[in-house]
């Protein structure tokens, strides 16, 4: 029986057939924002039919987060909500792992990476989804 | 053009979300005590804006009109996240500056759920929250917050400080869902929502609405409602410039930046000419940045400006007099209406114990997620 494929958790994490994971952006050919979403039309400028896929840096720093004490039902707290910039550009939100939830041991502007793992949730089928997290990085 | 006056305005006393009445009679309450501030009735309006929320796609305000006198006017209903209200009124505003309508009544409404708003996802796969960071309101404002924190170093207690303050002001509200003093450590001690806003550091669930009747100058004076008139020196609304971070935290601050530059130009004043402001604190750490977006202070100085009381009742500027979203409560849709209430009746002298002292000049402020921004500058007309 052949295993099922791990889904990505968004659209913009990509599973190569061969190779590691990586995240993607779209960038626009015309003034350089960079989006997550797949477009036509870039939402800084306007210029439509330009946009390019770029491959996001695994690389970054911890621009600001919270730690989230109170979620919903089901949901382990407390974690560290990150939004994170890559090198090169690109500003992505994720949890910051392998760090205490703790605002003495958290510097803002601290180096990060983005790392890949099977995500502790399954859909209702019972799918597999890969997701990523940010850590410190030294 | 002519100019647009307040003649009457009015808000319930906010109640603990889900104990107030169906959406429309809670409305129509507002409406009515609007009306009745300025003793005109249903049949004198010419046009109704009704916001709400939690049911936008239910004609809420020709459902308004059904309890108070359905009388064949057109009725707009408007959504817009947080600024729900303050479109509606500014809807009104603009019906009147166009010169179609001499008389419109604006309503905001809202029955509210209980706790965490934001958060919900969607898309398909599994569940984002709590994977990819959080969505949730407190959890958004609170990475705002730290925004400025990075910048400036801006601390934990003096975000605090804003919920102390708004908390002592509710005290003097008769019309606030909560008037109880909350000392510093009581708010730091709080349960840790999102770093760093604690629970009492969010703006509270409530039912409520209000309304006011809009004029035109030329029928202001006809009905001999100029004394206690307010007058609109300025409506301006924006929606969020692109900026890089966008997709994955609201902008709170560049939206307000451009709409408070267009409200003092349109006002013809500064804010240096501001008596007191309520403005959008739907979280402790959303205040501090606001004083810098509205000019208030300058750009690295909203710490001081909390530490130093100058936005507390008897200090420079006093924001929030109300007792804000944090103690007065945050009715999605009614919150733009009821700020205007609040600088209104300061500017009419009718504030009682929490009187902004010759307040001449006010300004509201709300903002509906990261990407709608409303500000309306009033002034004394008398």
């Amino acid at each position: 029986m052949a295993e099922a494929a791990l889904r990505p958790v968004v659209p913009f994490l990509k599973i190569p057939a061969s190779g590691d994971p990586y995240l993607e952006g779209q960038k626009c050919g015309a003034c350089g924002a960079i989006f997550l979403d797949e477009r036509d039309t870039c939402s800084k400028c306007g210029k439509s039919g330009a946009i390019e896929k770029k491959k996001l840096s695994n690389r970054g720093e911890l621009y600001v987060y919270s730690i989230v004490h109170r979620s919903f039902p089901g949901i382990e707290v407390p974690y560290v909500s990150a939004i994170v910039d890559l090198e090169g550009g690109g500003t992505v939100k994720g949890n910051l792992i392998n760090i205490q939830p703790d605002p003495a041991k958290i510097k803002m502007g601290m180096p990060v990476e983005v790392i890949y793992k099977v995500a502790p949730r399954k859909d209702r089928d019972g799918n597999e989804y890969l997701t990523y997290y940010f850590q410190p990085r030294s | 053009m002519s100019d647009v006056f307040i003649v009457g305005i009015d808000m319930t006393k906010f109640q603990k979300a889900g104990t107030g009445p169906a959406v429309d009679v809670l409305g129509a309450q507002a409406a009515r005590m609007a009306l009745d501030d300025c003793g005109l009735k249903i049949q004198d309006m010419q046009a109704l804006y009704c916001g709400n929320l939690g049911q936008a796609n239910a004609m809420v305000g020709q459902r308004v009109l059904q309890q108070i006198g359905q009388t064949g006017i057109p009725v707009v209903n408007c959504a817009n996240a947080c600024a729900t209200g303050a479109t509606a009124f500014r809807e009104a505003w603009m019906a009147i500056k166009a010169g179609v309508y001499d008389l419109v009544l604006a309503v905001g409404v809202e029955k509210m759920g209980s706790g965490l708003l934001g958060g919900g996802g969607g898309g398909g796969g599994i569940p984002k929250e709590g994977l990819l960071g959080s969505g949730t309101m407190p959890a958004v404002f609170a990475e705002a917050g730290m925004e400025h924190a990075r910048k400036y170093g801006t601390t934990f207690e003096q975000f605090a400080k804003v919920s102390v303050k708004n908390h002592h002001h509710s005290t003097m509200n008769p019309k606030s869902m909560y008037r109880i003093e909350t000392p510093l450590e009581m708010v730091m001690n709080a349960e840790m929502i999102a770093y760093p806003n604690t629970k009492l550091m969010c703006s509270v669930n409530v039912d409520g609405s209000a309304a006011a009747v809009l004029a035109s100058e030329k029928k202001a004076r006809e009905l001999g409602l100029m004394k206690r008139a307010v007058r609109v020196k300025a409506s301006v609304m924006t929606s969020d410039p692109w900026q890089e971070r966008d997709l994955v935290m609201p902008d709170v601050n560049t939206c307000t930046r451009l709409a408070a530059k267009k409200a003092y130009e349109m006002a013809g004043v500064g804010a240096n000419d501001v008596d007191l402001v309520e403005l959008h604190d739907c979280f402790a750490t959303a205040e501090i940045l606001h004083y810098e977006n509205l000019g208030l202070c300058g750009d690295g100085e909203a710490g001081k400006l909390i530490d130093q009381g100058e936005t507390a009742h008897g200090g420079r500027v006093p924001v929030n007099m109300s007792g804000g979203l944090l103690s007065k409560g945050h009715p999605l849709g009614a919150t733009g209406i009821a700020n205007v209430y609040e600088v209104a009746t300061h500017l009419r002298g009718e504030a009682g114990e929490r009187q902004v002292a010759g307040a001449r000049i006010g300004l509201t402020h709300v903002i509906g997620l990261g990407s709608a921004c409303a500000i309306h500058i009033l002034e004394k007309s008398a």
